[in-house]
Parts: structure tokens; sequence; C-alpha cells
């Protein structure tokens, strides 16, 4: 455990170093979610009611996206794991005496955490000074969303991880994340508000692991009965639910994969 | 006259073809890979299909936007996919600056007898990137069909002037976007807001995000003439903003200020670059 939470620091301290490069990325998820914003009241001036959503629901959606897009990291970076899998340098990581899975897990839960304090909050903050957002004011429903956003990173964790266990197998997971970074922002309610897909496909997507990254989350902060069960309880047990799941399959794959591994040289 | 004759081509015809013949290198490495090349042009070109697809899902919910309805929206869609995938084709790799002058790549590039900009534009240059270019045109093309246009000679001559005008515009951004990593390494996802940022807000005709920001991306960073007075002279429509209708014209000019603009800031950043040392 010692051993994770000094893994779990330096996650933090590395990222926490590259100040400029955090203050862009401010700017860059601000400007996106002006722009979608933007979008989102025209459509919704035009048409005030969708599935459920008015303008203040698909704003605040919007920007609740933006926070989380570093933190969840939707379109990248991958983790490093991947490269290391190519390059072979991961027969270093698994003599390590802690689990392969461990060990990345507390790495980008410190990206993860510095992701979210240092850019998610501004980011909010930015939408809130320039769009009216539509927020709860009870405080237990706040807690709903800060534990919502974690359990969004853990499911992030784990699909990328698995995205980059499949290097074991292919060599090059490059290929698994075009087609997961194109996918990944549709399913995960990113690039526009699943409320939006015509009902039935909204469904299905909202169950799916994507989902529990932005959508579900999105839905707790809005308070919206869409969620499984129609109560923020729901959302979160889905997005638990995949979380387990989902890290499970990493640590099953884990086992398989290495048994692959052939680390050559003396 | 000869002389001046020869300097010219000297001066422009050999970064063409520098930069012909190092992006065919590329090319050629990369269909090594034959299947990986494939498949990765396919998921950059679905990729233009969920961007358009988002553009459709709000059309179709909202009818009409500004006046313009399905079709005219998929136009000015069109547009932004086909200029700004260009632009990243061309010299999107502008972008990995910060990167070169972290590892100090940028200097073993300026003791080479090609320009730098080629150089770095060339760079792993990415033939799948024309998965973008195809399904952007073939919107555009559909789109023209599609919406009423009154078609003049003018129009007719005018249409790939506007073309390689936004495609320009979009590589002068991208440029102007890598300078500012001469002065903060770090910024590349600043340049992003600008560039592909600029591509989401070109996506929907421009007079949804209101008169102040039409202005902004008119007259500060002239965004305006990638899709939107492109799409309003094409449609023959007056700008529902109320900026004159002339501007429209002023299309190519605006193109060729920001190419001088960004050559300018290139020349400016690489003579104050000063390397890290041994």
């Amino acid at each position: 455990m010692r051993v994770h939470c000094a893994v779990y620091a330096r996650g933090l301290r590395r990222y926490s170093t590259y100040r400029a490069a955090t203050a862009a990325g401010v700017l860059t998820n601000s400007v996106f979610g002006a722009i979608n914003a933007a979008v989102m009241l025209a459509l919704f001036a035009a048409r005030p009611q969708i599935n459920g959503y008015d303008a203040g629901d698909a704003v605040t959606q919007v920007f609740l996206g933006q926070a989380l897009i570093a933190a969840v990291a939707i379109m990248g970076p991958p983790l490093e794991l991947g490269e290391r899998v190519r390059s072979g340098d991961v027969g270093t990581d698994l003599l390590r005496p802690v689990s392969l899975l461990g060990w990345w897990l507390s790495e980008d839960l410190g990206r993860a955490t510095f992701s979210l304090v240092f850019r998610g909050v501004p980011t909010f903050a930015v939408g809130l000074l320039l769009f009216d957002l539509s927020l709860p004011g009870e405080p237990a429903r706040w807690a709903a969303v800060l534990l919502s956003a974690a359990l969004a990173v853990l499911v992030s964790f784990a699909l990328r991880y698995l995205y980059e266990l499949a290097g074991f197998w292919i060599m090059d997971s490059r290929g698994v994340w075009a087609v997961a970074g194109l996918l990944g922002p549709v399913a995960a309610g990113l690039l526009l508000p699943l409320p939006l897909f015509p009902p039935a496909a909204a469904e299905v997507l909202r169950l799916l692991p994507w989902a529990s990254m932005v959508q579900i989350p999105a839905e707790i902060l809005l308070g919206k009965d869409t969620l499984p069960g129609g109560s923020p309880l729901g959302g979160l047990a889905l997005q638990a639910g995949w979380a387990a799941a989902l890290l499970a399959l990493g640590a099953w794959t884990t086992a398989r994969a290495t048994r692959r591994v052939v680390v050559q040289g003396g | 006259m000869a002389d001046v004759l020869a300097r010219a081509r000297g001066s422009v015809l050999w970064p063409v073809r520098a930069y012909l013949l190092l992006a065919w290198t590329w090319c050629r490495a990369l269909a090594q890979y034959p299947v990986s090349l494939l498949l990765m042009t396919l998921a950059t070109s679905l990729g233009v299909f969920a961007e358009i697809g988002a553009v459709v899902v709000v059309f179709v919910h909202a009818g009409r936007l500004e006046g313009f309805d399905l079709a005219e929206g998929l136009l000015v869609a069109g547009l932004a996919a086909t200029a700004f995938s260009c632009a990243d084709m061309i010299l999107g790799m502008v972008e990995n600056l910060g990167r070169h002058i972290r590892a100090g790549t940028l200097d073993v590039m300026l003791v080479r007898p090609v320009s730098p900009l080629v150089q770095m534009a060339t760079d792993r240059f990415a033939p799948r990137r024309l998965g973008r270019i195809v399904p952007g045109a073939v919107i555009v093309t559909a789109a023209l069909v599609a919406c009423d246009i009154d078609w003049t000679l003018g129009r007719a001559l005018m249409l790939p002037v506007l073309l390689v005008s936004g495609t320009a515009i979009c590589c002068s951004v991208w440029v102007l976007g890598a300078c500012l990593q001469f002065f903060v390494a770090d910024a590349r996802e600043a340049a992003n807001s600008v560039t592909y940022g600029g591509q989401a807000l070109t996506e929907y005709p421009l007079a949804v995000y209101g008169r102040d920001v039409v202005r902004a991306v008119t007259f500060v960073v002239p965004l305006a003439f990638v899709t939107w007075q492109p799409a309003l002279y094409l449609l023959g429509r007056p700008d529902p903003t109320g900026l004159p209708d002339a501007l429209r014209f002023t299309t190519p000019l605006v193109a060729v200020a920001m190419c001088l603009i960004a050559a300018a800031c290139w020349r400016s950043g690489l003579r104050h670059y000063r390397s890290t040392g041994s």
C-alpha cells in the first residue's frame, strides 16, 4: 500500500510540473465548452425541450464534460503502458513486486486527481462565469457528483488499461486507440448529450461503460430521473458496477497477457 | 533576368520539391504496413462522420438555425471539415514544434539545407489524414447539389478560390499557433483552441454565436472567411449579423494577408530561437 501511495504522489507531482501546459489546457477546454454551449443555446432556442433536457441542462453537461475530459482522458493521452508493451520495457514493470494493474492505477489516479482539481475546476468555473448553469442546491447531491467523478476516473482507467493490454496480442495499441478515440466521445455524451440521440440509441448507450465517464455524472449533477433506478444512487451503482467489472477483467487479462511475454537478452 | 528567374525558382520551387519528396518518403514508409495504414485511414474518415453526424443531429432537432436548413448547414460543416483537414495534412505536424525544441531536434533541422518549416511539416507525414479530406469533400459536393444555389459563372469560378483560401487561412492559423511554442514550449494545447477549436467553431453558421463572436472571428482571427463568408457568398444571402456584403469578396485577400503574417511570425520566431545548448 505504501508503494501505491508513493506512486500516486509521484503521478500527482509529475503532472503539476507543467504549469504552462495546464493553463493552456484550461484555455482550450473553456473555448471548446463555450463553442459547444453556444451551439446548444442556439439549438434549444429553436426547440426549448428535447427528451427532457432544456438549454440549462445541455450547457451544464457541456461544461461538466469539458471539466472531466482531462481527468478521464477520453481523447487520450493513452497510458504509457502501451508504448512500454511495444518497446518491451514492460518486462521491467513485471519485475516489480507490485501488480502491474495496481502500479499503473496508482500513477493514473495521481494524474487524474491533478487534472480534476487544476483543469476541471477552473474550466467549470469559466462555464459558471459565462453561462447560466443548472446546479443543485443540496450538498448531498454535490457529494454524489464528486463520488461519481471519482468512479468515472476508475472506469476510464480500466478501459484505457484494457486498450493498452490489447498490445500484448496485436503489438501496437494505436489502432485500438484510433477506434476508441472515435467511439468514446460519442458514447460518453461528450460530443453531444445522449438525450439528443434517438431515445432507443440513448437507452443503450447510457448502459455502456463510456456513458459512466460523462453522461451519468452529468445526470447525477442535473438530478435526472433517466438514471438507472431513477435516482443518483442507481447511477452511482452503475458506475461502480462497471468499474469493478472492468478492473476485474483487467486483472484477469493481465494474468493471461503476462504468460505471453518473452523477455529476451541476458 | 535569367538570374532573377533562377533565384525565384530556387526559393519557391525547391521548398515545394523538398516537401513533396519528404512527404512521399513517409508515405512509402507507412505503406510498408498496408493493413494498418488502411485501418487508420478508415478510422480517421469515420471521425469526420461523427463530427458531421453531430451537426446533422442538431439540425434535425432545430429545423433551421439562423435561417440555415440542414443542407445549408452541411455545406458550412463540410467546408470546415475540408479546409481544416487539408491544412492538418499539409501543415498539421508543425504543432509538434515544442517537442522538437525540447528534444533538440529543431537544431538538427536548422543545419540541413531545407527550410525547417518544410522539415517539420513533413516529419511523420500522415497520409491517413487524407481519410479526413475525402468525406469532407463528399459532403461539400452533396450539399452543393442539395442547396438551392444560383450557379453563375462567377460562383463556379470562385468556388475553387474559396476552397484554397479557406485552406490557406487554416494553414496560417496552424503556423501562428505553432509560433507561440517558440516562446512557451508547453503551450501546444493553447494552439489547439484556435486550430481544432476553430474547426469546431466554423462547423456551424457563425451567426449562432452572436454578433460579438462573429466580429471577433472576422477581424481578429479571421476564421469567418473559412466557411461563413464563402457560404454566404455561394448561397447569395445577406449577412444576418449586419456586416457589409462586400466582405465576402475579400476572402482571397484575407488568405494572402494571413499567410504573410504567419510567414513573418515564423521567421521572427526562428530568429529569436535559442537552442537549449549542449
